[in-house]
C-alpha cells in the first residue's frame, strides 16, 4: 500500500517534462558505488486490512491492567470525550508549526489560551507552547539559569523523580555544569538546613517538585527565600498537573520557573508518550525561554490576530546563540491539555479534592494490613509512600490479581527497602480499593 | 473572534465530576491551609459552546488534508488515516510506562522491530527511538560525539556546520558546549572542500551535515567529505531531517555518516500536530553504540526488556521511553509500504520537485539549475527587481488560492528563497494546478504588485503586526 497517486501515464509525462527517460537519471548524484544494490531488508508491504491485522496482534500482546495504583510521573486520569473529537480536528493534527499565521490562527489562538491557563494554574505569569516532557522542561530550566547567572552548580532535591534527575545530570554534563543532590528530611520535604548548607554563589538554580515523587507537598516559600538569599533560581515541578487543583501554585509562592509534565490533562497514558513538558515562568524571563510563545497583536485593520513571536530566542533567526535548540514542541497535546482545562474549568478543584478523598480510603484500607506503615508524615496529594512486609510480594500478587501494584522506590532508593509509592485517582473505585484490600489480606 | 475566557460565564462547565463513592474528607485538615490555593480561574463553558470554541478555531487552521502544503524541509506528506486508527488502539494507549515488560511485550516487539527496520533502511548499527523531535535528537547526536571524545581524552571544542545547516543544528552544537563553525558552499550548492580542508583540525569534533542539504541538492563529494573528516579523527553528523530523498537508493551509514537523526513526522508520515509530536530516532556507527542513551531494548529467547545497564551512555534525554504513540504510527506505515513502496515514495517525491523545479523555471530564479532531489529552492531576486514585490508577498499570496506557502527565507545563502517539497503523495493535476497559480502570481506582481503585497485577502486576519508582537509581548490573556 502507497500513497502516491502517480499513474504510469503521469510519470511518463512527468519524466518528460524533466527531461529524463528513466527515474534513476534523477538519482546520478549519488555515487554509483553508494547506491542501494537490491531491496530493502524489510517485510513486504500490506494492505491497509492486513495493517491492522498487524498492528492489532502487536496490540494485543500487551496485558491491559484491570486498574492500577501506580502513577509516579504519568497519571491515569478519566479523559473528557469533548478532548478526542477535537484534537482527532485534521486542520489541527495534519498542520505544521504555525510559521504563517494568517491561516493558522486556530492553532495559534489554542496555544494562547493553553499559555494564559497554565500561567494562572502554576500561579506565573507566563507559559511558553511546551516542551517535550516533564523532565526536559526541568533540564532546560536548569541549563536557562546558569547561562543567565554564569554559575555552574545545579542543586536538586532528591525527592525529584528519579529519571528527571537523570535528565538534568545529562544536559548539565553536556554542558559542563555539577550537580549535587539533597537528601530528604524524615516528612518527606526536602531537609531545608542541608540545602542551606549547599547553597552558595555557585549555585545557579536550585530544583525541587512539588508535589515531590514521594507524592509529598514542599513548602516552597522558604525554599525560594534560601535560594534567592544566594543569587540562586528556584525551579519548581510537580507530579500530578491535577494537583494544581487544590495547590498553591509555587509559582505564587516564590519560585521563578514552574516546570512539569503536562499529562494529566487530557493525554492518554501512551506508555510514556507523547506527553508535554509545562514550561512557566515569571515575566521578567520571557525574553530568555526555550520554546516557542504565542503573542497576541494586531492585524493592518487593528483586528486581534496571534502570532509565534519574540522568534529572536530561536534556533531559526539566532542560530548558535539561541537560548535553546528546541524546534517542534509538542503542540497536540498542549491543545489536548487547553480543551480538557476548559472543558474543566472549575471543576478541577472537585476533580483533585476528588483524588484526595480516594486517596485517604486507598491508604487508610492498606494501612489496616498487617506490618504496613506510613514513611512520610508530610501531607500529600494523590500519592503516598507505605513500608510494607515485602514490596515484591504485594506487586506480584497484585500483578496476578490484574492490578498494576505501587512504584517499588527501593529501585531507586536503596534505603526505602519494601516501600511502595501509590497513586489513586478518579479512576479507581471503591470497589476496586477494597478488592485490593482483599487480595493482599 | 472571542477567546474562551471571553465567552465564561460563572456558574457554567462541561466535564462533570463523579460523585465520590468514599468518605468526603475535610481537606483543609487533610492537606493544611497553608498548602491550599485560593482562587482557580478557569473558564467556565458549557459543552456545545467550548465544541463549537473549538471547532470555529480548526477553521482558521490550514493541514495537509485541506490541500497542497509545500513546506520545504517539513516533509508535508499525507497522513494515512489507517495509521492513526491503529494507534488509538486501546494496548498502545492504554498501557502505563512502569508496567513490567512481561506486560508490554507488544510495545516492546514494536519498538525493537522499528530500531531494526530503520538501522536497515539507513545502514546504521543502531537506533534509539528516545528523542522526542528533531532537534532532540541532533542534541542526543551531539551528546554522543562529545562523549565519544570524552572516553577518548581528546578535546575537540570545535564543531563544522554548512551555511545551509537549519538552525537546530548550530543551536544543538553550542548546547553542548562547542563552539560552532560555519563551513562555506561552493558554487554548486555543495560543500566548499577546500574550506573544509582548512577547517578541519584535530580540535574539530566534526561536521553536521544534511544531505541532500536545505538547497535540496545531493552532496556529490560526499566520500571526500567523510574521508576528510574521518582522517582527522572526526566523525560526521547526518541532519536526516531529507531522508524521504533517499530512501532505498542509499544508506547514511554507506554514506561514511556515524551518526544520524530522523524525524518521523516527516518523511514516515506522522502528522505534525500543528508544532509536535514529533519523534527524531537517532541512528549511530558502531564506535557509538555504547554513548546510546539509555534505556535501551534487549531481545533474548523470552522476549523483550528495557535495560539501563550500560556503563558508556550518555545518560537518559528525556522520562520513559519517547514519543512512544508516534512510533506505533511511523511503524504502521513502514509495514504498509514496504521495501519498494518506500523506495517509490521516495522515486515519486524527487520526481515532483524536479517537476515543479522544470516548470516554474522560467518564471523565477533558479540559484542551482541541477537536478535536485526531494525539493527545490528558487529565489524571489528578479520579483523584488521587477516589481518590489518579495518573496514573503508571493507566500502570502499563495494562501489566497487556497496552497500552504513554501518555506520561505531559508536557507539563508539564497536571497528571496522560496523552497518547495511537494512530497510523493501530490498528483501531477495538484502540481500542474500550483505551479500555473505560481506563474499567475508572478504576472500579477508585474501588473498588480500593489494587490501581491496586501495579500491574504481571504484569511480570518490580514497580515498581522509581528513587531508589535515583540515589543510589547501579550503571551497571556489578562482580564480586562
Amino acid at each position: 500500500m502507497d500513497y502516491c497517486p502517480h499513474t504510469p501515464d503521469d510519470i511518463k509525462q512527468m519524466q518528460s517534462a524533466v527531461g529524463i527517460a528513466s527515474i534513476d537519471e534523477l538519482f546520478a548524484d549519488i555515487p554509483e558505488k553508494f547506491r542501494v544494490p537490491s531491496v530493502l531488508n524489510i517485510p513486504a508491504a500490506l494492505s491497509e486490512q492486513e495493517t491492522i491485522k498487524v498492528m492489532s496482534g502487536i496490540a494485543s500482546k500487551n496485558k491491559l491492567p484491570q486498574f492500577t495504583l501506580t502513577g509516579a510521573g504519568a497519571y491515569h486520569h478519566f479523559i473528557p470525550a469533548v478532548v478526542g473529537h477535537i484534537v482527532g480536528r485534521a486542520e489541527f493534527y495534519t498542520a505544521y508549526t504555525p510559521y504563517q499565521a494568517e491561516i493558522s490562527q486556530g492553532i495559534l489562538q489554542a496555544i494562547y489560551e493553553y499559555q494564559t491557563m497554565i500561567a494562572h494554574l502554576t500561579g506565573t505569569e507566563i507559559a511558553n507552547a511546551s516542551m517535550y516532557d516533564g523532565a526536559s522542561a526541568m533540564a532546560e530550566a536548569a541549563v536557562l539559569c546558569a547561562k543567565m547567572s554564569t554559575r555552574t552548580k545545579i542543586i536538586v532535591a532528591h525527592s525529584v523523580h528519579p529519571e528527571y534527575r537523570q535528565v538534568v545530570n545529562t544536559y548539565s554534563w553536556a554542558n559542563g555544569y555539577t550537580v549535587v543532590e539533597i537528601p530528604y528530611a524524615s516528612s518527606g520535604q526536602i531537609d531545608l538546613n542541608a540545602l542551606q548548607n549547599e547553597l552558595d554563589d555557585k549555585v545557579a538554580a536550585v530544583l525541587v517538585q512539588s508535589p515531590n515523587f514521594f507524592g509529598v507537598i514542599e513548602d516552597i516559600t522558604p525554599l525560594a527565600d534560601a535560594a534567592h538569599k544566594k543569587g540562586a533560581l528556584l525551579v519548581a515541578g510537580f507530579t500530578d498537573g491535577t494537583s494544581l487543583g487544590i495547590l498553591q501554585p509555587a509559582g505564587a509562592s516564590g519560585a521563578d520557573f514552574v516546570v512539569g509534565e503536562g499529562q494529566s490533562f487530557g493525554n492518554p497514558l501512551n506508555y510514556g508518550g507523547p506527553y508535554l513538558g509545562i514550561f512557566a515562568a515569571q515575566e521578567k524571563f520571557l525574553r530568555r525561554i526555550p520554546g516557542r510563545l504565542v503573542g497576541a497583536t494586531v492585524d493592518k485593520n487593528g483586528k486581534r490576530g496571534f502570532v509565534l513571536t519574540l522568534q529572536t530566542r530561536e534556533q531559526h533567526i539566532r542560530r548558535e546563540k539561541a537560548t535553546s535548540n528546541i524546534c517542534s514542541n509538542e503542540a497536540l497535546c498542549a491543545l489536548a491539555a487547553g480543551v480538557y482545562l476548559a472543558a474543566l474549568g472549575k471543576n478541577l478543584r472537585t476533580l483533585s479534592e476528588l483524588n484526595v478523598y480516594k486517596t485517604h480510603y486507598l491508604k487508610n484500607k492498606l494501612l489496616q494490613l498487617k506490618g504496613w506503615k506510613e514513611v512520610f508524615s508530610a501531607p500529600v496529594y494523590n500519592e503516598f509512600v507505605l513500608r510494607c512486609p515485602d514490596a515484591r510480594q504485594v506487586n506480584e500478587k497484585l500483578q496476578s490479581a490484574g492490578v498494576i501494584g505501587g512504584y517499588e522506590l527501593q529501585k531507586n532508593y536503596p534505603e526505602l527497602e519494601n516501600a511502595l509509592l501509590f497513586c489513586a485517582t478518579e479512576m479507581l473505585s471503591k470497589e476496586d480499593m477494597d478488592r485490593v484490600a482483599t487480595i493482599l489480606k | 473572534m472571542e477567546l474562551i475566557f471571553e465567552i465564561s460565564k460563572a456558574g457554567r462547565g462541561a466535564a462533570e465530576i463523579s460523585t465520590s463513592d468514599v468518605p468526603v474528607v475535610n481537606i483543609d485538615d487533610a492537606i493544611g491551609k497553608k498548602y491550599l490555593r485560593r482562587e482557580l480561574d478557569l473558564p467556565e463553558v458549557a459543552e456545545v459552546d467550548l465544541v463549537r470554541h473549538y471547532t470555529t478555531l480548526s477553521r482558521r487552521n490550514f493541514g495537509v488534508d485541506l490541500g497542497f502544503y509545500p513546506l520545504g524541509s517539513c516533509t508535508m506528506k499525507y497522513n494515512p488515516k489507517v495509521n492513526e486508527n491503529v494507534a488509538t488502539f486501546p494496548g498502545f494507549t492504554g498501557l502505563h510506562p512502569y508496567v513490567n515488560d512481561e506486560s508490554a511485550q507488544g510495545n516492546l516487539q514494536l519498538l525493537y522491530e522499528m530500531q531494526k527496520y530503520l538501522g536497515n533502511i539507513f545502514g546504521m548499527a543502531e537506533f534509539t527511538l528516545q528523542p522526542a523531535a528533531g532537534a532532540h535528537g541532533e542534541l542526543t547526536g551531539i551528546m554522543m560525539i562529545k562523549k565519544y571524545f570524552e572516553k577518548k581524552n581528546e578535546k575537540r571544542p570545535a564543531i563544522l556546520i554548512p551555511d545551509t545547516a537549519h538552525g537546530t543544528n548550530p543551536a544543538s552544537g553550542a548546547l553542548c558546549g562547542f563552539e560552532t563553525v560555519t563551513l562555506r558552499s561552493n558554487s554548486e550548492g555543495g560543500v566548499d572542500i577546500d574550506h573544509l580542508k582548512s577547517l578541519m583540525t584535530e580540535d574539530v569534533a566534526g561536521l553536521m551535515l544534511t544531505n541532500p542539504n536545505t538547497l535540496g541538492l545531493f552532496e556529490r563529494n560526499i566520500e571526500q567529505v567523510a574521508q576528510i573528516v574521518h582522517g582527522k579523527g572526526g566523525l560526521l553528523y547526518g541532519d536526516g531531517a531529507n531522508a524521504n530523498a533517499f530512501l532505498g537508493k542509499a544508506r547514511s551509514g554507506d554514506l561514511g555518516f556515524d551518526v544520524i537523526q530522523l524525524n518521523l513526522h516527516k518523511t514516515f508520515s506522522t502528522p505534525h500536530g500543528g508544532g509536535g509530536p514529533g519523534s527524531g530516532p537517532v541512528g549511530v556507527s558502531a564506535k557509538l553504540v555504547d554513548y546510546l542513551p539509555i534505556p535501551r531494548i534487549i531481545k533474548t529467547g523470552n522476549g523483550y526488556n528495557w535495560s539501563d545497564k550500560f556503563p558508556e551512555t550518555i545518560g537518559r534525554i528525556r522520562s520513559f521511553y519517547g514519543n512512544f504513540n508516534v512510533v506505533v504510527k511511523a511503524y504502521a506505515y513502514i509495514r504498509s509500504l514496504g521495501a519498494e513502496g518506500l523506495t517509490h515514495a521516495t522515486e515519486m517525491a524527487v520526481l515532483n520537485a524536479n517537476y515543479i523545479k522544470e516548470k516554474l523555471k522560467p518564471y523565477f530564479d533558479l540559484p542551482y539549475d541541477r537536478f535536485c532531489m526531494h525539493e527545490c529552492v528558487f529565489s524571489g531576486k528578479r520579483q523584488v527587481a521587477e516589481s518590489g514585490v518579495h518573496t514573503t508577498d508571493i507566500a502570502k499570496r499563495l494562501i489566497d488560492y487556497g496552497y500552504h506557502p513554501p518555506t520561505i527565507y531559508f536557507p539563508l545563502i539564497i536571497p528571496e528563497a522560496i523552497m518547495i517539497e511537494p512530497t510523493e503523495t501530490e498528483s501531477k493535476e495538484t502540481l500542474d494546478t500550483f505551479c500555473d497559480t505560481m506563474i499567475a502570481i508572478a504576472n500579477e506582481a508585474k501588473e498588480n504588485p500593489q494587490r501581491v503585497k496586501d495579500a491574504p485577502l481571504t484569511t480570518p486576519v490580514s497580515r498581522l503586526d509581528e513587531v508589535l508582537a515583540a515589543r510589547k509581548p501579550d503571551v497571556c490573556w489578562k482580564k480586562p
